[in-house]
């Protein structure tokens, strides 16, 4: 049996990748193309939504139907794409700094109205096209551009809080996994409604690499994988064990109604009501 | 048995083929860059496949 690669969404005349050496965003590209063969999803159906930054480069790589929008702003353009044409697989890519950041907000209320989207997002730390400053999500004490000193603040657990904003479905993988990470990704596709959230924890040799003198990027990745728990593993552990640990797994798995589905049935109501 | 077929337009010279390949069928250093230096090790398990950021490697198996 041969391994689906899913390469007929791969735009190979565009290689190389606009990305830094050593930078995972490759790596969740792959996951990405083979979830996309397993859960049978199409190019002429499917839409990949960006914002702006490194990962929001990575529709340009897709053979699908692809829009790039402003910064921040991919899931509110992906929320409007899916409600014009429901029948369109929308998925938005977003980075730490898009999607957490500068589009926090977005992020909330498009989990919070289950937008039936897929978001696959790609958390580095740091703002990477800029020059490595410190995004949301940076840990406390991490040295960047615009901490030179160490970070002052706490990071958002991006996960726990697209969970806790009502998502139906959230998982947090890491590159140094890809297989997991694949798994969650082809499961947030087959789910086909609700707000569907995966996110990818990274690596960004360039900056935040450097800055911390973490290595180059295998001594990353392999720091990444030892500084992984599983969900389950984590439930029974004492919260000083898991101080500074990345908690993998499936953070939530429910069944939503999606937004598509509740704004028909109200449109349903409204049409019975204007008639009277 | 199995060939590996680099291809050097798209490889960045990270490392992270060789150092996640579980046979350690790759050198890699700075000045030499990338080398399937011991190919007759290879099992096709197409990690660095799955962990190569560029696309850049392709694993063909064969028979026998």
């Amino acid at each position: 049996m041969t391994r689906k690669t899913g390469e007929m969404f791969l735009k190979r005349e565009l290689l190389p990748f606009f990305w830094c050496s050593g930078c995972g965003n490759g790596i969740i590209m792959g996951c990405i193309f083979r979830a996309m063969e397993e859960s049978g999803l199409s190019r002429e159906n499917t839409v990949v939504v960006t914002g702006i930054g490194c990962w929001g480069k990575a529709d340009d790589y897709f053979t699908t139907h692809a829009f790039h929008g402003t910064h921040g702003r991919a899931l509110a353009v992906a929320t409007g794409i899916k409600s014009a044409n429901p029948s369109l697989d929308v998925i938005a890519l977003v980075g730490d700094g898009d999607g957490a950041t500068i589009g926090g907000n977005h992020l909330i209320h498009a989990a919070r109205r289950n937008a039936d989207i897929t978001v696959i997002m790609s958390n580095n730390n740091n703002y990477g096209m800029t020059g490595g400053q410190y995004s949301g999500t940076t840990p406390f004490g991490a040295i960047t551009s615009t901490s030179r000193y160490g970070h002052a603040e706490d990071e958002f657990d991006v996960s726990e809080l697209v969970k806790t904003a009502g998502a139906g479905y959230v998982a947090k993988g890491t590159i140094a996994n890809p297989l997991q990470l694949q798994k969650f990704i082809e499961k947030a596709f087959q789910k086909r409604n609700g707000f569907r959230f995966v996110e990818a924890m990274n690596i960004c040799p360039t900056y935040y690499g450097k800055n911390n003198k973490t290595g180059n990027a295998p001594e990353m990745i392999e720091k990444l994988r030892k500084n992984t728990v599983e969900i389950k593993t984590a439930r029974a552990a004492e919260p000083h064990e898991l101080k500074g640990k990345i908690i993998v797994g499936e953070y939530a798995d429910k069944e939503v109604d999606g937004f598509i589905k509740r704004y028909k049935e109200i449109q349903k109501k409204a049409s019975v009501v204007s008639r009277k | 048995m199995a060939k590996i077929a680099v291809d050097y337009k798209l490889c960045k010279k990270c490392g992270i083929c060789a150092a996640f390949c579980p046979r350690k069928v790759y050198s890699f250093n700075a000045l030499d860059g990338l080398k399937a230096a011991r190919e007759k090790e290879c099992v096709a398990c197409e990690k660095c496949v799955i962990m190569c950021p560029d696309f850049a490697i392709r694993v063909i198996r064969e028979k026998g």
